[in-house]
Protein backbone atom coordinates (compact mmCIF):
# COMPACT_ATOMS: atom_id res chain seq x y z
CA UNK A 1 0.00 0.00 0.00
CA UNK A 2 2.45 2.40 1.17
CA UNK A 3 5.09 1.22 -1.64
CA UNK A 4 2.10 1.76 -4.13
CA UNK A 5 1.17 5.38 -2.54
CA UNK A 6 5.49 6.29 -2.40
CA UNK A 7 6.65 4.99 -6.11
CA UNK A 8 5.12 7.95 -7.78
CA UNK A 9 6.63 10.99 -5.32
CA UNK A 10 10.48 9.29 -5.81
CA UNK A 11 9.98 9.65 -9.30
CA UNK A 12 8.58 13.17 -9.07
CA UNK A 13 11.32 14.11 -5.87
CA UNK A 14 14.05 12.47 -6.62
CA UNK A 15 16.35 14.80 -4.64
CA UNK A 16 13.88 15.61 -1.70
CA UNK A 17 13.37 12.21 -1.73
CA UNK A 18 17.12 11.49 -1.51
CA UNK A 19 18.13 14.33 0.90
CA UNK A 20 15.39 13.16 3.02
CA UNK A 21 17.17 9.41 3.19
CA UNK A 22 20.48 11.48 4.18
CA UNK A 23 18.81 13.57 6.75
CA UNK A 24 17.39 10.63 8.15
CA UNK A 25 20.96 8.73 8.37
CA UNK A 26 22.80 11.55 9.60
CA UNK A 27 19.90 11.88 12.35
CA UNK A 28 20.19 8.32 13.37
CA UNK A 29 24.20 8.63 13.42
CA UNK A 30 23.88 11.61 15.57
CA UNK A 31 21.93 9.63 18.22
CA UNK A 32 24.45 6.89 18.01
CA UNK A 33 27.25 9.30 18.51
CA UNK A 34 25.76 10.30 21.65
CA UNK A 35 25.00 7.40 23.60
CA UNK A 36 28.31 6.01 22.83
CA UNK A 37 30.23 8.52 22.97
CA UNK A 38 30.50 8.82 26.64
CA UNK A 39 30.65 5.28 27.77
CA UNK A 40 33.78 4.99 25.15
CA UNK A 41 35.54 8.41 26.86
CA UNK A 42 35.09 6.79 30.37
CA UNK A 43 36.81 3.75 29.06
CA UNK A 44 39.43 5.82 27.81
CA UNK A 45 39.79 7.08 31.27
CA UNK A 46 39.58 3.58 32.67
CA UNK A 47 42.64 2.20 30.28
CA UNK A 48 45.00 4.94 30.78
CA UNK A 49 47.40 5.74 33.47
CA UNK A 50 46.54 7.78 36.78
CA UNK A 51 49.01 10.30 35.29
CA UNK A 52 46.95 10.48 32.36
CA UNK A 53 43.55 10.31 34.02
CA UNK A 54 44.06 14.02 35.21
CA UNK A 55 46.11 15.11 32.46
CA UNK A 56 45.48 18.25 30.25
CA UNK A 57 44.37 17.92 27.48
CA UNK A 58 42.99 14.61 26.81
CA UNK A 59 43.69 12.43 23.91
CA UNK A 60 40.54 10.30 22.46
CA UNK A 61 41.91 6.91 22.36
CA UNK A 62 43.48 5.05 25.48
CA UNK A 63 47.16 4.33 26.11
CA UNK A 64 45.81 0.72 27.38
CA UNK A 65 47.85 1.48 30.61
CA UNK A 66 46.26 -0.77 33.10
CA UNK A 67 47.47 1.56 35.66
CA UNK A 68 44.16 2.47 37.00
CA UNK A 69 42.51 -0.61 36.72
CA UNK A 70 44.78 -2.13 38.98
CA UNK A 71 45.26 0.22 41.46
CA UNK A 72 41.16 0.15 41.23
CA UNK A 73 41.21 -3.97 41.85
CA UNK A 74 44.26 -3.96 44.40
CA UNK A 75 42.25 -1.09 46.38
CA UNK A 76 41.26 -1.64 49.93
CA UNK A 77 38.24 -3.13 49.91
CA UNK A 78 37.23 -3.70 46.36
CA UNK A 79 37.38 -7.22 45.67
CA UNK A 80 35.00 -7.89 48.70
CA UNK A 81 32.63 -5.00 46.99
CA UNK A 82 32.50 -7.02 43.80
CA UNK A 83 32.12 -10.19 45.03
CA UNK A 84 29.38 -8.61 47.22
CA UNK A 85 27.31 -7.37 44.12
CA UNK A 86 27.99 -10.70 42.52
CA UNK A 87 25.85 -12.46 45.89
CA UNK A 88 23.07 -9.99 46.06
CA UNK A 89 22.47 -9.86 42.82
CA UNK A 90 22.43 -13.60 41.71
CA UNK A 91 20.67 -13.90 45.33
CA UNK A 92 18.26 -11.16 43.80
CA UNK A 93 17.68 -12.80 40.14
CA UNK A 94 17.01 -16.74 42.41
CA UNK A 95 14.52 -14.87 44.60
CA UNK A 96 11.94 -12.74 41.88
CA UNK A 97 12.28 -15.76 39.15
CA UNK A 98 11.30 -18.36 42.09
CA UNK A 99 8.90 -16.13 43.64
CA UNK A 100 7.47 -14.29 40.62
CA UNK A 101 7.22 -17.17 38.19
CA UNK A 102 4.76 -18.58 39.95
CA UNK A 103 2.45 -15.79 40.02
CA UNK A 104 3.17 -15.34 36.61
CA UNK A 105 1.61 -18.78 35.80
CA UNK A 106 -0.84 -19.02 37.74
CA UNK A 107 -2.45 -14.69 36.45
CA UNK A 108 -1.55 -16.66 33.11
CA UNK A 109 -3.61 -20.02 33.15
CA UNK A 110 -6.03 -19.08 35.61
CA UNK A 111 -9.34 -16.80 36.31
CA UNK A 112 -10.09 -16.57 39.64
CA UNK A 113 -11.12 -13.77 42.39
CA UNK A 114 -8.80 -11.69 43.74
CA UNK A 115 -6.52 -11.65 40.38
CA UNK A 116 -7.46 -8.16 39.79
CA UNK A 117 -6.80 -7.35 43.07
CA UNK A 118 -3.37 -8.84 43.19
CA UNK A 119 -2.33 -7.28 39.50
CA UNK A 120 -3.14 -3.94 41.24
CA UNK A 121 -1.03 -4.59 43.78
CA UNK A 122 2.27 -5.51 41.40
CA UNK A 123 1.34 -2.29 39.79
CA UNK A 124 0.80 -0.24 42.62
CA UNK A 125 4.80 -0.62 43.27
CA UNK A 126 5.44 1.48 40.33
CA UNK A 127 3.90 4.55 41.46
CA UNK A 128 6.35 4.31 44.22
CA UNK A 129 9.57 5.05 44.58
CA UNK A 130 10.71 1.57 45.85
CA UNK A 131 14.22 2.21 47.04
CA UNK A 132 12.55 4.85 49.93
CA UNK A 133 12.05 0.97 51.65
CA UNK A 134 15.68 0.70 52.78
CA UNK A 135 14.76 3.61 54.86
CA UNK A 136 12.11 1.44 57.35
CA UNK A 137 13.93 -1.83 56.21
CA UNK A 138 17.07 -0.57 57.84
CA UNK A 139 15.57 -0.94 61.78
CA UNK A 140 13.73 -3.95 60.84
CA UNK A 141 16.90 -5.75 59.50
CA UNK A 142 18.72 -4.41 62.60
CA UNK A 143 15.75 -6.35 64.75
CA UNK A 144 16.12 -9.84 62.65
CA UNK A 145 19.80 -9.77 62.59
CA UNK A 146 19.34 -9.05 58.53
CA UNK A 147 21.01 -5.76 58.80
CA UNK A 148 24.70 -5.53 56.44
CA UNK A 149 23.85 -9.22 55.28
CA UNK A 150 23.78 -10.38 51.63
CA UNK A 151 20.53 -11.65 52.24
CA UNK A 152 18.98 -8.35 53.58
CA UNK A 153 19.93 -6.11 50.40
CA UNK A 154 18.92 -9.11 48.34
CA UNK A 155 15.35 -8.95 50.24
CA UNK A 156 15.18 -5.35 49.20
CA UNK A 157 16.61 -5.89 45.42
CA UNK A 158 13.61 -8.82 44.68
CA UNK A 159 10.99 -6.42 45.52
CA UNK A 160 12.61 -4.27 42.96
CA UNK A 161 12.75 -6.39 40.79
CA UNK A 162 9.29 -8.77 41.56
CA UNK A 163 7.33 -6.88 39.57
CA UNK A 164 9.26 -7.28 36.38
CA UNK A 165 9.87 -11.19 36.99
CA UNK A 166 5.48 -11.56 37.46
CA UNK A 167 4.72 -9.29 34.31
CA UNK A 168 6.98 -10.86 32.19
CA UNK A 169 6.67 -14.30 33.15
CA UNK A 170 3.27 -13.95 32.86
CA UNK A 171 3.47 -12.67 29.32
CA UNK A 172 5.49 -15.71 28.58
CA UNK A 173 3.37 -18.33 29.91
CA UNK A 174 0.18 -16.59 28.17
CA UNK A 175 2.31 -16.67 24.67
CA UNK A 176 2.61 -20.89 25.29
CA UNK A 177 -0.97 -22.26 23.94
CA UNK A 178 -2.86 -23.80 26.72
CA UNK A 179 -3.66 -26.71 24.54
CA UNK A 180 -0.37 -28.19 24.54
CA UNK A 181 -0.43 -28.59 28.36
CA UNK A 182 -3.94 -30.46 27.28
CA UNK A 183 -2.40 -32.38 25.11
CA UNK A 184 0.04 -33.51 27.79
CA UNK A 185 -2.60 -33.71 30.43
CA UNK A 186 -4.61 -36.41 28.15
CA UNK A 187 -1.60 -38.24 27.62
CA UNK A 188 -1.18 -38.97 31.08
CA UNK A 189 0.93 -36.40 32.09
CA UNK A 190 0.11 -34.49 35.57
CA UNK A 191 -0.60 -31.05 35.58
CA UNK A 192 3.40 -30.67 37.50
CA UNK A 193 4.73 -33.45 34.85
CA UNK A 194 2.89 -31.27 32.22
CA UNK A 195 4.59 -27.93 33.38
CA UNK A 196 8.25 -29.64 33.26
CA UNK A 197 8.06 -31.42 30.09
CA UNK A 198 6.04 -29.28 27.41
CA UNK A 199 5.73 -25.19 29.35
CA UNK A 200 9.13 -24.91 31.01
CA UNK A 201 10.93 -25.81 27.99
CA UNK A 202 9.23 -23.88 25.68
CA UNK A 203 9.46 -20.60 28.20
CA UNK A 204 13.33 -21.21 29.38
CA UNK A 205 15.20 -18.60 27.08
CA UNK A 206 12.35 -16.05 28.42
CA UNK A 207 12.70 -16.82 31.92
CA UNK A 208 16.52 -16.90 31.57
CA UNK A 209 16.36 -13.73 30.18
CA UNK A 210 14.36 -11.98 33.03
CA UNK A 211 16.69 -13.46 34.97
CA UNK A 212 19.12 -11.38 33.80
CA UNK A 213 17.55 -8.94 33.92
CA UNK A 214 16.56 -9.15 37.60
CA UNK A 215 20.23 -9.43 38.32
CA UNK A 216 21.28 -6.32 36.15
CA UNK A 217 18.49 -3.99 38.56
CA UNK A 218 20.40 -5.30 41.53
CA UNK A 219 23.99 -4.86 39.91
CA UNK A 220 22.97 -1.49 39.28
CA UNK A 221 21.45 -0.43 42.68
CA UNK A 222 22.79 2.28 44.65
CA UNK A 223 20.48 3.49 46.67
CA UNK A 224 19.07 0.85 48.49
CA UNK A 225 22.91 -0.45 48.89
CA UNK A 226 24.53 2.32 50.15
CA UNK A 227 21.82 2.41 52.98
CA UNK A 228 21.78 -1.39 54.27
CA UNK A 229 25.27 -2.00 53.81
CA UNK A 230 28.13 -1.23 56.57
CA UNK A 231 30.98 -3.82 56.19
CA UNK A 232 29.68 -6.03 53.43
CA UNK A 233 29.36 -3.02 50.78
CA UNK A 234 28.45 -3.91 47.05
CA UNK A 235 30.40 -2.23 44.19
CA UNK A 236 27.78 0.66 43.66
CA UNK A 237 27.80 1.26 47.74
CA UNK A 238 31.75 1.49 48.29
CA UNK A 239 31.88 3.60 44.92
CA UNK A 240 29.37 6.21 46.69
CA UNK A 241 30.57 5.89 50.42
CA UNK A 242 34.18 6.92 48.75
CA UNK A 243 32.35 9.53 45.89
CA UNK A 244 34.03 12.42 47.17
CA UNK A 245 37.50 11.38 48.54
CA UNK A 246 39.12 8.65 45.97
CA UNK A 247 41.19 9.96 43.28
CA UNK A 248 39.57 10.35 39.90
CA UNK A 249 41.18 7.57 38.71
CA UNK A 250 39.61 5.28 41.03
CA UNK A 251 36.29 6.90 40.27
CA UNK A 252 36.62 6.07 36.32
CA UNK A 253 37.72 2.67 36.75
CA UNK A 254 34.89 1.64 39.36
CA UNK A 255 32.72 3.15 36.37
CA UNK A 256 34.17 0.94 34.29
CA UNK A 257 33.75 -2.26 36.05
CA UNK A 258 30.12 -1.35 36.93
CA UNK A 259 29.23 -0.48 33.11
CA UNK A 260 30.89 -3.63 31.07
CA UNK A 261 29.06 -6.28 32.79
CA UNK A 262 25.92 -3.96 32.22
CA UNK A 263 26.65 -3.99 28.58
CA UNK A 264 27.11 -7.71 28.51
CA UNK A 265 23.72 -8.26 30.02
CA UNK A 266 21.94 -5.96 27.72
CA UNK A 267 23.39 -7.67 24.98
CA UNK A 268 22.21 -11.12 25.99
CA UNK A 269 18.90 -10.20 26.75
CA UNK A 270 18.65 -7.71 24.04
CA UNK A 271 15.97 -9.75 21.87
CA UNK A 272 13.42 -9.80 24.72
CA UNK A 273 14.26 -6.20 25.94
CA UNK A 274 10.82 -5.22 23.60
CA UNK A 275 8.78 -7.67 24.59
CA UNK A 276 9.26 -7.57 28.19
CA UNK A 277 8.56 -3.73 28.42
CA UNK A 278 5.91 -4.28 25.38
CA UNK A 279 3.92 -6.14 27.85
CA UNK A 280 4.60 -4.28 30.72
CA UNK A 281 2.57 -1.50 29.67
CA UNK A 282 -0.91 -3.59 30.04
CA UNK B 1 -10.94 -28.47 45.13
CA UNK B 2 -7.15 -28.86 45.08
CA UNK B 3 -7.78 -27.24 40.94
CA UNK B 4 -9.20 -24.07 43.31
CA UNK B 5 -6.97 -24.16 45.60
CA UNK B 6 -4.01 -23.95 43.15
CA UNK B 7 -3.97 -20.56 42.06
CA UNK B 8 -3.48 -19.24 45.21
CA UNK B 9 -1.07 -21.26 46.27
CA UNK B 10 1.17 -20.06 43.45
CA UNK B 11 0.27 -16.36 44.10
CA UNK B 12 1.20 -16.69 47.72
CA UNK B 13 4.81 -16.54 48.15
CA UNK B 14 4.67 -13.24 45.87
CA UNK B 15 1.72 -11.65 47.56
CA UNK B 16 3.24 -12.49 50.61
CA UNK B 17 6.64 -10.79 49.28
CA UNK B 18 5.25 -7.68 48.61
CA UNK B 19 3.12 -7.75 51.96
CA UNK B 20 6.51 -7.92 54.34
CA UNK B 21 9.13 -6.21 51.67
CA UNK B 22 6.42 -3.19 49.74
CA UNK B 23 3.40 -2.67 51.99
CA UNK B 24 4.60 -2.65 55.35
CA UNK B 25 7.31 -0.47 55.18
CA UNK B 26 5.69 2.24 53.28
CA UNK B 27 3.41 1.77 56.58
CA UNK B 28 6.22 2.06 58.49
CA UNK B 29 8.14 4.83 56.71
CA UNK B 30 5.03 6.73 57.50
CA UNK B 31 4.54 6.32 60.80
CA UNK B 32 8.42 6.75 61.44
CA UNK B 33 7.72 10.58 60.04
CA UNK B 34 5.17 11.32 62.12
CA UNK B 35 6.54 10.25 65.27
CA UNK B 36 9.45 11.43 67.48
CA UNK B 37 10.44 8.27 70.46
CA UNK B 38 7.14 6.92 70.35
CA UNK B 39 5.26 10.40 70.14
CA UNK B 40 2.79 11.30 67.30
CA UNK B 41 4.27 14.69 66.40
CA UNK B 42 5.16 16.84 62.98
CA UNK B 43 8.50 18.00 64.86
CA UNK B 44 10.24 15.72 62.06
CA UNK B 45 8.33 17.87 59.05
CA UNK B 46 9.45 20.89 60.40
CA UNK B 47 13.28 20.18 61.24
CA UNK B 48 13.39 19.22 57.40
CA UNK B 49 11.07 22.43 56.53
CA UNK B 50 13.07 24.66 58.75
CA UNK B 51 16.39 23.49 57.05
CA UNK B 52 18.10 26.48 55.18
CA UNK B 53 18.72 23.74 52.52
CA UNK B 54 15.38 22.39 52.38
CA UNK B 55 13.41 25.01 49.82
CA UNK B 56 16.46 24.98 47.46
CA UNK B 57 16.59 20.94 47.34
CA UNK B 58 12.90 20.73 46.61
CA UNK B 59 13.06 23.22 44.21
CA UNK B 60 16.18 21.63 42.69
CA UNK B 61 14.61 18.05 42.70
CA UNK B 62 11.55 19.62 40.78
CA UNK B 63 13.22 22.03 38.37
CA UNK B 64 15.89 19.04 37.50
CA UNK B 65 12.23 16.79 36.57
CA UNK B 66 10.52 19.34 34.73
CA UNK B 67 13.70 20.39 32.45
CA UNK B 68 14.59 16.60 31.73
CA UNK B 69 11.41 15.13 31.33
CA UNK B 70 10.14 16.75 28.66
CA UNK B 71 13.45 16.92 26.30
CA UNK B 72 13.56 12.63 27.07
CA UNK B 73 10.23 12.73 26.09
CA UNK B 74 10.36 14.74 22.39
CA UNK B 75 13.95 12.98 22.20
CA UNK B 76 12.51 9.26 23.17
CA UNK B 77 9.51 10.20 20.67
CA UNK B 78 12.21 10.94 17.86
CA UNK B 79 14.24 7.83 18.56
CA UNK B 80 11.16 5.38 18.21
CA UNK B 81 9.93 6.82 14.91
CA UNK B 82 12.98 6.64 13.67
CA UNK B 83 13.51 2.85 14.88
CA UNK B 84 9.84 2.13 13.68
CA UNK B 85 10.64 3.64 10.00
CA UNK B 86 13.51 1.43 9.93
CA UNK B 87 14.29 -1.63 7.71
CA UNK B 88 18.17 -2.35 7.09
CA UNK B 89 19.53 -2.24 10.73
CA UNK B 90 16.79 -1.95 12.76
CA UNK B 91 17.96 -4.49 15.56
CA UNK B 92 21.65 -2.72 15.73
CA UNK B 93 20.13 0.82 16.13
CA UNK B 94 17.42 -0.46 18.61
CA UNK B 95 20.31 -2.01 20.77
CA UNK B 96 22.44 0.73 21.29
CA UNK B 97 19.84 3.40 21.75
CA UNK B 98 18.77 0.97 24.52
CA UNK B 99 22.38 0.40 26.23
CA UNK B 100 22.11 2.73 28.98
CA UNK B 101 18.90 1.35 30.00
CA UNK B 102 21.44 -1.25 31.80
CA UNK B 103 23.96 1.65 33.17
CA UNK B 104 23.73 2.21 36.50
CA UNK B 105 22.86 6.12 37.27
CA UNK B 106 26.38 5.98 39.26
CA UNK B 107 28.07 4.50 36.35
CA UNK B 108 26.26 7.17 34.00
CA UNK B 109 27.13 9.96 36.25
CA UNK B 110 30.94 8.69 36.48
CA UNK B 111 30.69 9.02 32.91
CA UNK B 112 30.08 12.44 32.38
CA UNK B 113 32.23 13.56 35.29
CA UNK B 114 34.98 11.96 32.63
CA UNK B 115 33.38 14.48 30.53
CA UNK B 116 32.55 17.14 32.06
CA UNK B 117 35.18 17.63 34.97
CA UNK B 118 38.16 20.19 35.01
CA UNK B 119 40.98 18.26 33.17
CA UNK B 120 38.18 16.66 30.86
CA UNK B 121 37.14 15.86 28.11
CA UNK B 122 34.83 18.69 27.23
CA UNK B 123 37.75 21.45 28.24
CA UNK B 124 40.11 19.32 26.07
CA UNK B 125 37.77 19.64 23.08
CA UNK B 126 37.21 23.78 23.99
CA UNK B 127 41.25 24.30 24.32
CA UNK B 128 41.79 22.06 21.28
CA UNK B 129 39.35 24.33 19.07
CA UNK B 130 40.94 27.34 20.72
CA UNK B 131 37.91 28.31 22.28
CA UNK B 132 38.85 28.72 26.13
CA UNK B 133 42.58 29.07 27.24
CA UNK B 134 41.94 27.78 30.54
CA UNK B 135 40.16 24.44 31.39
CA UNK B 136 36.00 25.75 32.82
CA UNK B 137 35.46 24.60 36.03
CA UNK B 138 32.03 23.16 34.87
CA UNK B 139 31.18 21.67 38.08
CA UNK B 140 32.15 24.17 40.92
CA UNK B 141 29.96 25.26 43.59
CA UNK B 142 30.06 28.77 42.25
CA UNK B 143 28.74 27.71 38.55
CA UNK B 144 25.37 26.40 39.61
CA UNK B 145 23.96 26.89 35.75
CA UNK B 146 26.93 24.65 34.02
CA UNK B 147 26.43 21.97 37.48
CA UNK B 148 22.49 21.83 36.59
CA UNK B 149 23.15 21.44 32.65
CA UNK B 150 25.72 18.89 33.58
CA UNK B 151 23.08 17.21 35.79
CA UNK B 152 20.04 17.32 33.75
CA UNK B 153 22.57 16.17 30.21
CA UNK B 154 23.46 13.36 32.31
CA UNK B 155 20.36 12.56 32.81
CA UNK B 156 18.76 12.70 29.88
CA UNK B 157 21.54 10.53 28.58
CA UNK B 158 20.81 8.21 31.38
CA UNK B 159 16.94 7.64 31.17
CA UNK B 160 15.69 8.39 27.32
CA UNK B 161 16.30 4.79 26.74
CA UNK B 162 13.65 3.71 29.13
CA UNK B 163 10.86 5.59 27.68
CA UNK B 164 11.89 5.07 24.09
CA UNK B 165 11.64 0.85 24.30
CA UNK B 166 8.06 1.70 26.23
CA UNK B 167 7.16 3.87 22.95
CA UNK B 168 8.63 1.90 20.63
CA UNK B 169 6.62 -1.33 22.27
CA UNK B 170 3.80 1.01 22.07
CA UNK B 171 4.50 2.16 18.30
CA UNK B 172 4.17 -2.07 17.27
CA UNK B 173 0.67 -2.32 18.69
CA UNK B 174 -1.03 0.62 16.60
CA UNK B 175 -2.24 -1.03 13.30
CA UNK B 176 -0.05 -0.04 10.29
CA UNK B 177 -3.68 0.70 8.08
CA UNK B 178 -4.49 3.45 10.24
CA UNK B 179 -1.23 5.57 9.16
CA UNK B 180 -2.04 4.19 5.68
CA UNK B 181 -5.15 5.22 5.75
CA UNK B 182 -4.10 8.99 6.55
CA UNK B 183 -1.91 8.52 3.94
CA UNK B 184 -4.28 7.60 1.07
CA UNK B 185 -5.89 10.68 2.47
CA UNK B 186 -3.06 13.54 1.87
CA UNK B 187 -1.96 13.64 5.05
CA UNK B 188 2.24 14.13 5.42
CA UNK B 189 4.85 12.53 7.60
CA UNK B 190 3.91 14.92 10.13
CA UNK B 191 0.54 15.11 10.43
CA UNK B 192 0.25 11.35 10.44
CA UNK B 193 2.82 11.64 13.59
CA UNK B 194 0.50 14.24 15.26
CA UNK B 195 -2.65 12.85 14.21
CA UNK B 196 -2.40 9.33 14.04
CA UNK B 197 0.53 7.72 15.75
CA UNK B 198 0.23 10.27 18.88
CA UNK B 199 -3.18 9.72 19.93
CA UNK B 200 -2.80 5.89 19.82
CA UNK B 201 0.24 6.18 21.64
CA UNK B 202 -1.68 7.40 24.99
CA UNK B 203 -1.58 4.76 27.01
CA UNK B 204 2.25 3.98 26.66
CA UNK B 205 2.83 7.75 26.26
CA UNK B 206 1.36 7.40 30.37
CA UNK B 207 2.92 4.46 31.15
CA UNK B 208 6.55 5.66 30.32
CA UNK B 209 5.95 9.12 31.73
CA UNK B 210 4.63 7.73 35.04
CA UNK B 211 7.95 5.33 35.07
CA UNK B 212 9.92 8.43 34.16
CA UNK B 213 8.68 11.38 36.19
CA UNK B 214 9.03 8.94 39.12
CA UNK B 215 12.43 8.00 38.63
CA UNK B 216 13.00 11.96 38.12
CA UNK B 217 11.97 12.50 41.39
CA UNK B 218 14.17 9.53 43.06
CA UNK B 219 17.46 11.09 41.19
CA UNK B 220 20.20 10.66 43.49
CA UNK B 221 23.53 8.43 42.17
CA UNK B 222 23.86 10.93 39.07
CA UNK B 223 23.70 13.84 41.43
CA UNK B 224 26.36 12.30 44.18
CA UNK B 225 28.46 11.76 41.50
CA UNK B 226 28.59 14.98 39.32
CA UNK B 227 27.95 17.70 41.92
CA UNK B 228 28.70 15.71 45.46
CA UNK B 229 27.07 18.18 47.98
CA UNK B 230 26.98 21.31 45.49
CA UNK B 231 23.58 20.12 44.17
CA UNK B 232 21.37 18.95 46.91
CA UNK B 233 18.19 16.80 45.76
CA UNK B 234 15.77 15.30 48.00
CA UNK B 235 17.13 11.78 47.71
CA UNK B 236 20.49 12.82 48.21
CA UNK B 237 18.89 15.29 51.67
CA UNK B 238 17.36 11.54 52.54
CA UNK B 239 20.49 9.83 52.62
CA UNK B 240 22.63 12.18 54.06
CA UNK B 241 20.00 12.74 57.17
CA UNK B 242 19.38 8.95 57.80
CA UNK B 243 23.31 7.93 57.32
CA UNK B 244 25.32 11.29 58.08
CA UNK B 245 23.12 12.76 60.44
CA UNK B 246 21.22 9.50 61.78
CA UNK B 247 18.11 10.91 61.96
CA UNK B 248 15.46 8.66 60.71
CA UNK B 249 12.41 10.48 61.63
CA UNK B 250 14.10 13.41 59.31
CA UNK B 251 14.88 10.85 56.61
CA UNK B 252 11.52 9.65 56.63
CA UNK B 253 9.58 12.87 56.61
CA UNK B 254 11.80 13.51 53.30
CA UNK B 255 10.98 10.16 52.17
CA UNK B 256 6.95 10.81 52.65
CA UNK B 257 7.91 14.35 50.62
CA UNK B 258 8.98 12.33 47.51
CA UNK B 259 6.21 9.90 47.87
CA UNK B 260 3.90 12.66 48.30
CA UNK B 261 4.89 14.27 44.93
CA UNK B 262 5.32 11.05 43.44
CA UNK B 263 1.86 10.10 43.86
CA UNK B 264 0.29 13.69 43.15
CA UNK B 265 2.04 13.52 39.60
CA UNK B 266 0.89 9.85 38.95
CA UNK B 267 -2.27 10.99 39.54
CA UNK B 268 -2.66 13.96 37.49
CA UNK B 269 -1.07 12.26 34.71
CA UNK B 270 -3.49 9.39 35.10
CA UNK B 271 -5.83 12.35 34.52
CA UNK B 272 -4.23 14.09 31.93
CA UNK B 273 -3.78 11.06 29.61
CA UNK B 274 -6.34 9.01 30.59
CA UNK B 275 -7.77 6.67 27.29
CA UNK B 276 -11.75 6.29 27.32
CA UNK B 277 -12.95 3.08 27.59
CA UNK B 278 -14.31 2.73 24.32
CA UNK B 279 -11.43 4.54 22.33
CA UNK B 280 -8.56 1.36 23.60
CA UNK B 281 -7.03 -0.41 20.69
Amino acid sequence: MSAVAGEPMASARPDARGAGRLLFAATVLILVVWVLLPIWLLLVNALSSPAEVTSFPKRIWPSFDMGSLSFFYNFGGVGRALWNSVLVAGLTMILSIGVGAPAGYALSRFDFPGKETFRFLVLMTRAFPLPLLALPLAVMFIRTGLDDTVLGLALVHTTLALPFAVLITFSLFSGIPVELEEAAWTLGCTRAQAFGKVVLPLALPGIAASAVFAFTISWNEVFAAAVLTIENRTLTAFLLQNISTSPLHLRFAGGAALVVPALIFIFAVRKYLFAMWGIANR
Amino acid sequence: MRQKALPYLLLAPATLFLCVFFLYPFLLVAWESITRNGVVTLDNFRTMGGHWKFPLTFWNTLALAGVVVPVQLALALAMASIVSNMNRGRSAVLYIFAIPLGISDLAAGLIWLAIFEQSGFLNSWLSMLGVTERPIMFLGYQSTLSLFAAVAIAEIWRATAIMMVILVAGMGLIPKEYGEAAEVFGAGPWKRFTRVTLPLLRPSLQTALILRVILAFEVFAVVAALAGNNFPVLMGETYHWQFALRDRGVAAAFAMVILGISIAFTVMLLYLLRVPREARI
